[in-house]
């Protein structure tokens, strides 16, 4: 990818918007092999939970829920763009997107600190 | 490099996702309040049809919209093409579905 | 407010498509200059070889497009003022497009693309027939208006990331120009259109980065057109119940 000199809003959505679904793509398969030791091992499930209550797994945990949240609501502002006849303020949305994830992931980080 | 049809496939999957994420993140902030185990999330899930419904849909919608999200990506930024971006595109979609479902019949498994 | 020196480091990006290559020239600075300005300094007084493309010179022909410190501009209307680093600047050729030398881009593929995404009109009359009342409060035509004064001069195309990462997609300019076309009541097959504009590389790549829609010198807004034409294929995608 050719790194371009300029770094305008709606870009920095695009591109937020990207790494996201990349990490969470990522993230995906680790998760359901996780889960799925609920059938095959039990045990080793509950080793990884009481694993997960480390202070720097529930920041991670965070980063995630935040990196959901920007993907999902992201993808609600492009959607809007394109399916809804508005000429919205675009960066507004943007903006909004975000912070809305923010929120999100605000209100998890307050549930399990 | 999107098609009309892949395009509409990404869109329709994403629109089924969309309450379905904001559900999930809901269940995570209330589920992480003290703490986690394996029987608190089997005591709520096993044995439930919701929530294999819940989850089953999730994983079908989130093996088609990220394998089609992974292809733009495989073919923007490191220029695979043809036959090796299908078969990495629909391993990709396949992998997802079969790891998913396995952890959706986990633990819903009734 | 000028505390720069008296000169300005220039690196031009130069030679062929196979073979390209930085060079740095020493260029006075002088208030009031356009990167235009420093470009034909340098081959004037300079290097009479070097390669570059101008016409109107006050930002009417977009001819003059380049790349400035890595965002494509018009260089006539880009006073080094606005862009210059510690006296440093760096002018290459327009991005996403090959080489003819030095600084001239080969249009080629941005106007073949221009046609493919079908912006050619379909006549829906004949000369015998009186001409077509077009009211322009009417609010297609708006739409089409808002899009219509676009001068090819490609910055769009260079501008966008999608481009640079997929050859086949079309493009900015010449989906906008496509949509303008959707809208003219005088078009007579806007299903031609929709079937050109969603094949491989037609709107649905487009990943709304709006980087178009920024750098576009005539203030326009391929961005939402491309957003339109999505709208249009969806719609038709429902009706024919692909």
């Amino acid at each position: 990818m050719i790194r371009p000199a300029r770094a305008h809003p709606l870009w920095l959505a695009y591109i937020l918007h990207r790494v996201s679904g990349i990490a969470l793509a990522l993230f995906l398969p680790l998760h359901f092999w996780v889960l799925s030791l609920a059938l095959t091992n039990p045990a080793r499930l509950d080793e990884l939970l009481a694993f997960a209550e480390m202070p720097i797994v529930k920041l991670a945990e965070i980063g995630l829920i935040f990196l959901l949240a920007v993907h999902a609501f992201g993808g609600i502002r492009l959607m809007a763009m394109e399916w809804l006849p508005w000429s919205a303020p675009q960066k507004t949305l943007a903006a909004g997107a975000v912070g809305v994830a923010f929120f999100v992931s605000g209100a998890f980080f307050l549930q399990v600190i | 490099m999107l098609n009309l049809k892949l395009y509409m496939l990404q869109r329709v999957s994403a629109l089924i996702m969309l309450p379905l994420v904001l559900g999930h993140i809901a269940v995570m902030i209330y589920a992480a309040q003290g703490g986690l185990s394996a029987a608190e999330i089997l005591g709520r899930t096993k044995g439930s049809f919701f929530w294999f419904l819940f989850y089953g849909t999730f994983v079908f919608a989130v093996s088609i919209h990220a394998a089609i999200g992974l292809r733009v990506i495989l073919y923007e930024w490191m220029g695979i093409r043809d036959l090796k971006l299908e078969i990495l595109s629909w391993g990709i979609c396949l992998g997802l579905f079969l790891l998913g479902a396995r952890a959706v019949l986990a633990v819903t498994w009734l | 407010m000028n505390s720069r020196s008296d000169t300005l480091q220039v690196k031009v990006n130069r030679g062929s498509q196979a073979d390209r290559y930085f060079e740095t020239f020493d260029v006075p600075a002088y208030d009031n200059q356009t990167v235009l300005d420093v470009v034909s300094w340098i081959q004037q007084h300079v290097d009479p070889t070097l390669s570059y493309r101008f016409s109107c010179r006050v930002g009417m022909c977009g001819s003059c497009a380049m790349m400035v410190n890595g965002e494509p501009r018009w260089t006539c209307r880009t006073h080094v003022n606005r862009v210059v680093k510690a006296d440093r600047l760096t002018i290459e050729p327009l991005r996403n497009l090959p080489v003819i030398k030095d600084l001239a881009a080969d249009m080629d593929p941005f106007f073949d693309k221009w046609v493919a995404a079908g912006g050619l009109h379909h006549p829906s009359s004949t000369r015998a027939e009186p001409i077509e009342k077009v009211d322009p409060a009417d609010e297609a035509r708006i739409t089409a208006d808002a899009s219509i004064e676009c001068i090819n001069c490609a910055v769009c195309y260079a501008a966008c990331d999608t481009v640079a990462g997929n050859p086949d997609y079309l493009g900015p300019a010449a989906l906008q120009r496509a949509w303008t076309l959707y809208n003219d009541v005088k078009d007579a097959d806007k299903s031609a259109i929709l079937d050109q504009i969603s094949g491989n590389g037609g709107c649905h790549t487009c990943h709304s980065m709006g980087s178009c829609t920024h750098y576009c010198p005539n203030e326009l807004d391929p961005m939402s057109a491309i957003a339109g034409l999505k709208r249009a294929a969806a719609r038709s995608f429902f009706k024919r119940g692909d």
